[in-house]
Parts: C-alpha cells; structure tokens; sequence
C-alpha cells in the first residue's frame, strides 16, 4: 500500500528576495508579512537588510504581552481582546509562543484554535511561533516578527507566551505592557505562579470569573503583591481585574486598562525608558547570537585553543581574547 | 566548548534548518479529530512545526489561516464524505490567492474512485488510513524539497 | 469466590507451584513463549493460567445471579432464553423517503428495530439551506429539516410496534419533540411508543464532536428531555449513554466504561437537582458500548459496567428499584478495528466482535458492514451483517446457557480487575471536581488524544496487528473496487426547495413570537424547554431556526486547545 502522488509536474517555489518584500510588507500584504517573518526565524543572512529596514519603519505598536500558566485561558482571552479592538477599527496582531519539543525539534501550536474565528472574521493577524530551543519563554525571532508587523501597521500586537516559573519572563524585554493570567483555583497554590512573574506584572488578571474560585484567586494576588516589593520603581499601581470570557464581562475594562497603561507610559516618559531596555536586551541578544555563530563556523580556531585550554597550556581568559581578537593587555580590567 | 546559555543540550537539531510547517486541518462538519491530532504528533515527532486548526473551519478560515502561518503544507483529514466539493472549494482558494506553492495533502476517508477530482482540485499527495507514519513523515520532506527553498 | 476453604486455595497454590517447576519449566527450555508480557488491550497484565485461587477473594454476591443486583450476570434472569438481542442495524441517508424504503426493506430481511442515522446539519442543528451545510445534506444520514420530514421518515411504519432508535444529540430535544408531534398527529398512544434517543452530551465535547452551545446549556437541554419523556413518554429511553464513541476517539476498556460512568453520575446529579428521584428516571437510561477486538477482555468489560453501574446507582444514589440499578447496552461492533485492504476480513473481524457482545450480554446490536470503513454499507453488506448476528443467534448454540463464561477463573478475575481499574477513574473524576468541569478543562479529552497515539504508534511499530495491512501481507492485495452508495446530489435541491414551500406556507408571525418565548425561556435554568419546542415544531418552525435562537441565548462552544 502506497501513498498516491500526482503526475503532473510538481509545484516549484521561487525565492523572492527579502528587499523585494519590504514594500509589500509595508502596505500591509498578508502573504508578505507572513514570508517575511518565516525568513526572520529561518535566520538567512539575506534578509536581514530587510529586517533592518523594517526594524526603522516599526515603533508605533503598543506592544503587549500576556503570559501565566497553562490552561489560564490565554488564548480566549486574547481573541475576546482581538474582537474588541477590531471593533474599535484597530488591526490587531497576535504571535503566539509554544515551545518545541526538545526531542524532535518539532512542535504543536495549538493557541490558534481558540483564537482562528476572531483572527479570520475580524482580519487580525495571528502567527504561531515555537520556541526553537531558544529558553526564556520567547523565540529568537519573536521581536523581529513584532517589528515585522508593526511596520506593516499593526497596533495593538499581543504576544502570547507560558510563563509560569523564574525562568520564563523574557516577554518583560519585550513588550510595553504585561499582562499576567492566573485561572481561578490558584489559591494556595499561587505560589506556583512564583515571584518572578508576580512582579513583572502591570496588569494582573483572573481569568474565568464567572466561577466561584475567582474572588479568592483575586484576594490571594492581592496578598501577594503586598508582601512582594515592587522589582522596578513606577507610578503605575498594578491593578487585578477579575473578567471573564464566557459572559464578556470585564472585557472593555481590561482593554481601558491596556489603553491607560499605554497612555501613562507615554506621559511619564517610561515608554522611552522601555524602549531603551528592549533596544539593549536586543543589540545585546544579537551580539550574543553573532558570536556564537562566528564560533560555531570557525571550529578549527575554537578547537585549537580549547585543546590548548584542557591541557592547560592556556587558560580560558587568554583563549576568550584571543578569540575576539584582543591580546591580555589590551584588555580592560 | 562554550557554554551556550539559550541553547538546550542535545538540541543541534533546533538550530537554523528550515523547518516545515504544516496546517493540520478539519473542512466543513466533520468531527473525526482522531486522525488529525495523531498526525499532527507525527509531525512533530518529525521534527516538523504543526499548527492545528480545530474543528468546524471553512475552506477560507483555512486558506486565512494557511497564509497568515506562511505554511509548507495543509493536510486535511475529511471522513464525511464530502471531500470532493470541500478540496474543489479549497484548491480554488489557493489558485485564486497565489496561494498555489503550498502543498495539499489529503487523508480520511476517501475512495479511489475520487483521487482524480481531488489531484484535479490540486491535492499533491492522497495518504490512505492504514498508512506507516515514515510514508507520511517523507512523503511531505520530498514534497517539499522538490518545491525548493521559498 | 468462597468455594474453596484457605486450606484448599493453599493447597491449589502449592500444587500450580510444583506445576511450573515441572511440566511447564521442562516445557519453556524447549519451545519458550513468543512474548515476555500479555496483556490486555487496555494493558492489564494476563496470567498463563487462571485457578480457583485466582477468584478466591471475590465475594459470591459481587457475581451473584442474572436479573439480580450487582447483575455482574446479566440484566435479566432468562437472558436471550427469554428474548433475544434485537438486531437494529443502523440506516439513514439522503432524504427522508429513501430511508423509509431502507427501513421497510430491513424489517422485511428480519430486523427487529429500527435506527436511525441523521445528516451533519442535522446532528449540528442547521437546516439544509445553511451555508456550512454545503456538501453534507443527506450524505451520512438522513436529512431533517422539519416536522414534515419526520412525518416522511416514518411513512407506513407502525409506531407504537417497532422502536426506533435516533441518533442524535445536539439537537436531540428537537427532534424528539418532532417525533413525538408526528406520532400524536398519527392517533398514536405517545405512552406506547418505545425507543432511544442518543442525547448524551458530556461525550460529544470530548469524542464524538458534535456541539452547538457550551458544556452547560447542553447539560440543562438533556435534564429537560430526560424529564419531559418520562412523563410523556414513559417508554422511550431519553439517553444513550454512550462509551462506543470514546472507544471511537482512543479510549481503551477501561476509559470506556469509566468516562461513561463519570458522565452518568454528573446528568443523575443535574436531573435530581431539579427535583426528580432517581427510581423515575434511571430504569431509562440505557447504554451504548463497543464491542472490540480483544475478545475477553471485551466480554469481561460488560459484566464490569454492570457490577459498577448497580452498585453507583444503589449506593451513590440510593437507589430502591431494581430497575434502576440494572445496566441495558446497545452494542456496535468496533468500525475502527476494521481495514480497507483486504476489507472482506472485516466479516470475521464483526462476527467475532458480535460473538464476543453476545457473551458479554447485550439487548440489542449493530453489526458493522465489511465496507463500513469507508462508506455507507450497501444493501448487500448489510444483508451479511444481519446473517451474522443470525447465524450467532440461531447456529451455535450459545444463547442457551445464561452468561456462560460465567465461573471462568480467568472470566471472574479479569472482571473484578476491571472493575477495581474503573472505580480508580471515578474516584480520580471525584478529586478532581467532577466531569462537566472535567470536560471544561479538556482532561478527558488530553487522556484520550493520548491514548489514541499510544495506539496509532503500536501499530505503527508492528506490535499491534493488522492481518493484511502490517502481518500477513500479500503485496497483491490492492483495496478493492467496492461498490460505494451513491451520493444523492439531488437530495439538497430536494430539501431546499421543501424549506422553501414550508417558509411561504405556515405562520411566520406565530414562529417568530414563539421563537422569543423560547429564548426568554432558555435565560432562565428551571424551566423546561420542551414544551414549547414541541409548540415550535407544530408551527412548523425548523430545526435550525430553534436552534439558532438558542445559540443567541448561549453562544457557541469554544473547543480546548488540546491535541
């Protein structure tokens, strides 16, 4: 038993070149931005001038981020906010961060079941993204896509991550307003949550109000956001909303909220201050990424110096100057 | 050996190879998810990125979706029987939206008698019920390797 | 099993242990066994050799009597001496007179009770003019869009003599109510007609897929049939309860049997919230289940569902009447076990599924056509399916002994394992907070996407086998050229233009007000809605059109993300 293939000639693809889809993307063509951005997560080399280039068109978006645990409701929260802002005549824009299997490399990217009847009544984009093995919470190439989109004029853009524990609250470099998502029945065990999502938080919300738990999931934040300081210094007071999806209630006040906050980061001057600290996680990010890269495709330099390194007739210091091309004195303390 | 700090051990394969992404999709009333989401863990097991669409979607949902997630492949699994008017609906789509590099393959339910309308309708690769995930899994690498780099 | 004295049962063990380092040790070094580990399909591991020390411990109650609570033995004392299975082959297709003809064609080769299959808009509420009907009016069932194609569906075919089973389920309380609008237009006696309705709704959102409204409201639709029929139609079973389609989407024998359950207990809790005793209700809950390919386990899996089944009912629910604790299944033969290649294999895979139901006691059973895996049966395949369940019930002799395996140490075992397997489910059901919550949250379907896999890869792998798909292949063997039941392309055309002529000629203004009081209705929780729906199909108001007025009240349902 076979699988049946067609005869005819099968289809042929054309690479089109990235500087080519940059106009399109600016006009706001689907299939573009969507090329566009899988060129971004393949990393080709060709494109990033592009990317470059859309980088200097983006800047208007109000970026936000919404991550909490597993079965918080994300992704129905997310498509209650699509269908409100689209009512409002915002294109709304949506990349959904699911992590791959460590195993297999591959991944199931299942966030856009909830969110598909929105996306495609209301034309909101959504893009689904796995992590690619990057930790943190994000992919490599979520930021990029997020310029990507909004250059092509895109506003507000969600991005949707897990973040349950320490580890994963990348999406705070990356977005202006983070919203944090506790399901109701979290109670005692809020300590899942874990104090380092607790904080980045400038909006909490419990999710599925219409069920009894949800006061005391609300009551418990608020206990612990009392005992925990406040990790950055802000005038901004991190409110709890209780909504739910079900009965819609909660909804529009959630959506002022994210509205308020953006208003009073622009005011107070902290979207600048945000900007800046993206624009550092990036370039750092990047330079990260470019030196690793440079080490993994020059490996008979590295392999020599490690040898060197192992049989101590070097040290890891010298090895490390050598490598980016500073001798020991040269180098600053 | 430098310590790199975002990446996992054993993860080489997580690196920069293109990876193929597929549209596991449901068309019109048909309910049978059984087959989809079991392929959908073949894929990933594959190694290949798969998004979902849940049930109940309409040829345009589809193709939308299909777009907006710039996919290699949309595999439908239909066992309702209406096949044939849903893949025509949904190859016309793709034609009509330049959308025609993606891949379209076919599984449920689906009677030899059929194959032409539906190759007609322009499904690339027909897979039967009892068919090895490793026909599957090379069946779409080929399909895609033959379409070349886009 | 108290036969047998400690003493006795010692002895026994001693002697099977002299028997292993003998006759079996000398036996193994020189032909040792094809596998390290025997299970049963759902994974309990199976013994070489079952003795009486094996069912030592099992209480002599807990087996009992047939007809006698924990009816571990069957429902009934005299079994298929008394009454055999009926023979209900399921048919439905195209428009509603094509199915009346199949209908009467099946009662004349000797079936005995009639089943209906409906179309996906149908199932899913929507009338045949829907746009996301498109492709689908009367290819899987028939097509019903009013109380005029009810009054076609049963043309000629006496009522109140023959049961009709409908499978139907987000719009059951819809049809229900046309079916019970047609009979009383007929001069029917409603208190005489006999039947099933599928109804079950907390299995839908996690196997068969068919939904309308979210999990609740779905609920509240089936509290309001169950306790309209008992009332009006005292002898038609309001609910299917249903583990063949969890089967279907994955589930093993125990998840089966378990989930059903699970599912019972949460629509007797809603049913008894509004205020009725468990005594007026559950003697008409009736069951569905699969009969699979593991032939013990499968007979021993129904004598479970039955211990289980009597026991939730007297002690969960204390219940008093027998007939309130005693298990009635409908059985199917098992459609997925079934292959396209050398497909006329599938004869002896259903009648070995069928023999397997007869054994395990069932009352009434579908036997799967040999081309069921991919089309609708044709006549000719149905014509087999029926000899089977004839040939099992008038050749071989096995219906004149009541539950015979009964006794068996390995039948008796298996069993209680079962048993202690499923009530380990229900309690994890109960700690985690019940199933309608359950099935909001996506547990029961994650556990069968799960299982489902775990299936696909043993097959995949060549452990499970498929005789002439993965063992015993002949590469000759192509899938033959079966002959497929023709899809009506005129039925759509047909049904529109009914609905059509239906719109012109009722009282659109009396729908409409009636349509209102419905939704008004639906806002609030107690009030049953069945009564006006049958006032609503009497208007002739369509099944989407109901359906949708509720779906504003409601909305739809949002299925988890859960692959």
């Amino acid at each position: 038993m076979t699988l049946v293939t067609r005869n005819a000639t099968p289809k042929r693809g054309i690479y089109r070149p990235s500087a080519d889809l940059v106009p399109k993307v600016l006009a706001g063509s689907r299939p573009d931005i969507a090329r566009m951005i899988s060129r971004a997560e393949a990393g080709y080399d060709e494109a990033s001038d592009a990317l470059a280039a859309l980088y200097r068109h983006a800047g208007r978006a109000h970026v936000i981020g919404v991550t909490g645990v597993p079965g918080g409701g994300k992704s129905s929260l997310i498509s209650a906010l699509i269908r409100a802002y689209s009512g409002d005549s915002h294109k709304v824009a949506v990349v959904a961060v699911d992590p791959s299997s460590p195993y297999s490399g591959g991944a199931i990217l299942g966030d856009r079941i909830r969110m598909g009847d929105s996306a495609e009544a209301q034309q909101a984009f959504v893009r689904s993204m796995a992590t690619r093995g990057h930790l943190g919470g994000l992919a490599r190439a979520t930021l990029q896509a997020v310029d990507v989109l909004d250059a092509a004029g895109y506003s507000p853009i969600f991005i949707e991550t897990v973040g349950v524990g320490q580890d994963e609250v990348e999406v705070v470099t990356a977005a202006h307003t983070v919203v944090v998502l506790s399901p109701p029945g979290l109670g005692d065990d809020i300590q899942a949550i874990k104090a380092g999502v607790m904080e980045i938080a400038d909006i909490h919300v419990v999710s599925k109000g219409d069920k009894p738990d949800a006061a005391a999931t609300a009551s418990a934040l608020r206990g612990m956001m009392s005992l925990t300081p406040l990790g950055r210094p802000s005038e901004w007071e991190t409110p709890i909303l209780t909504l739910s999806v079900a009965t819609g209630d909660g909804i529009l006040d959630l959506k002022q909220c994210l509205d308020s906050h953006h208003a009073h980061l622009v005011t107070s001057g902290e979207l600048a201050l945000r900007q800046r600290s993206i624009s550092r996680t990036r370039v750092l990010a990047t330079l990260n990424h470019l030196l690793r890269r440079e080490f993994d495709e020059n490996t008979t330099n590295l392999a020599a110096h490690l040898q060197a390194v192992a049989d101590r007739s070097s040290d890891p210091m010298t090895a490390a100057l050598a490598l980016l091309g500073l001798n020991r004195m040269e180098a600053k303390p | 050996m430098t310590i790199e700090r975002d990446r996992m051990p054993g993860s080489e394969n997580l690196s920069n190879t293109p990876k193929i992404r597929v549209l596991v999709a449901k068309l019109g009333l048909d309910g049978h998810d059984r087959g989809a989401k079991v392929v959908a863990r073949i894929l990933r097991d594959a190694g290949m990125e798969v998004i979902y669409s849940g049930l109940y979607k309409t040829p345009a949902q589809i193709l939308e979706a299909a777009i907006q997630e710039d996919v290699d492949v949309i595999g439908v699994s239909l066992l309702s029987g209406s096949h044939v008017p849903l893949f025509a609906a949904l190859g016309s789509l793709l034609r009509d939206q330049q959308a025609d590099h993606i891949l379209l393959v076919a599984g449920g339910v689906i009677p030899e008698q059929d194959y032409d309308a539906l190759m007609n309708s322009g499904v690339d690769v027909i897979v039967p019920q009892e068919a090895r995930s490793d026909m599957i899994v090379s069946a779409i690498r080929d399909l895609v390797d033959a379409r070349g780099r886009i | 099993m108290t036969d047998y004295s400690p003493e006795t049962t010692e002895k026994l063990r001693a002697s099977l242990a002299e028997w292993e380092q003998d006759e079996l040790a000398a036996t193994l070094n020189i032909r040792p066994e094809d596998k390290t580990d025997y299970r049963t399909e759902c994974g309990i591991p199976l013994k070489r050799i079952y003795t009486a020390a094996d069912v030592a411990d099992i209480p002599l109650e807990d087996i009992g009597f047939p007809g006698k609570f924990p009816f571990t033995r069957g429902p009934y004392p005299t079994m298929y001496r008394g009454r055999p299975w009926t023979i209900r082959q399921v048919a439905g297709f195209g428009n509603p007179e094509s199915t009346n003809q199949r209908y009467k064609y099946m009662i004349e080769t000797g079936q005995t009770g009639l089943s209906t299959d409906f179309d996906l808009p149908t199932l899913l509420g929507l009338d045949s003019d829907d746009p996301m009907a498109f492709g689908e009016v009367g290819r899987v069932g028939v097509s019903i869009d009013s109380i005029d194609d009810v009054d076609r569906l049963f043309d000629g075919i006496d009522l109140e003599k023959i049961s009709v089973s409908l499978t139907i389920n987000p719009s059951a309380w819809v049809i229900y109510a046309m079916f019970v609008a047609s009979a009383e237009r007929r001069g029917n006696d409603l208190t005489k007609l006999t039947g099933t309705l599928q109804a079950d709704p907390l299995k839908e959102y996690v196997a068969q897929k068919e939904w309308i409204y979210p999990v609740r409201p779905a609920v509240r639709l089936l509290r309001d049939l169950i306790i309209y029929s008992t009332k009006t139609t005292p002898k038609i079973n309001p609910i299917s309860l249903s583990g063949y389609h969890l089967s279907d989407v994955g589930g093993n024998a125990i998840q089966e049997i378990a989930f059903t359950m699970a599912f019972t207990i949460a629509y007797c809790e809603e049913v008894i919230a509004a205020g009725m005793d468990i005594d007026d209700f559950a003697p008409r809950l009736s069951f569905f289940f699969i009969s699979h390919q593991d032939f013990f386990e499968q007979i021993c899996k129904f004598r479970a569902a039955r211990r289980v089944y009597a026991k939730i009912m007297a002690e969960r629910f204390s219940a008093k009447k027998a007939e309130s604790m005693r298990l009635r299944v409908h059985v199917q033969t098992a459609a997925m076990s079934l292959t396209k290649m050398e497909h006329k294999n599938n004869l002896m895979r259903t009648a070995f599924q069928a023999l397997g139901a007869v054994l395990g006691g069932c009352q009434s059973m579908h036997t799967n056509g040999l081309d069921e895996a991919f089309a609708i049966p044709t006549e000719e395949a149905m014509k087999l399916a029926i000899r089977t369940q004839q040939i099992i019930r008038d050749e071989i002799n096995v219906t004149s002994v009541v539950d015979p395996l009964g006794g068996s140490y390995f039948v008796e075992s298996l069993t209680s394992e079962m048993e202690r397997e499923i009530w380990k489910v229900l309690d994890e059901v109960d700690r985690l907070g019940g199933a309608v919550k359950l099935v909001e949250d996506g547990w029961f379907q994650q556990k069968l996407a799960d299982s489902a896999y775990q299936t696909f890869k043993l097959i995949d792998r060549g452990e499970k086998i498929s005789v002439g798909v993965n063992r015993h292949v002949d590469a000759n063997s192509a899938p033959a050229a079966v002959e497929i039941h023709p899809y009506d392309e005129n039925c759509t055309t047909l049904q529109v233009s009914r609905l059509k002529e239906l719109r012109e000629n009722r009282d659109n203004s009396l729908v409409n007000d009636l349509l209102s009081d419905l939704k008004q209705q639906a806002r609030t929780e107690q009030t049953n809605l069945l009564p006006k729906t049958i006032e609503l199909v009497k208007a002739r108001a369509t099944l989407g059109e109901i359906c949708s007025a509720l779906r504003e009240v409601w909305g739809a349902y949002d299925e988890p993300n859960i692959v």
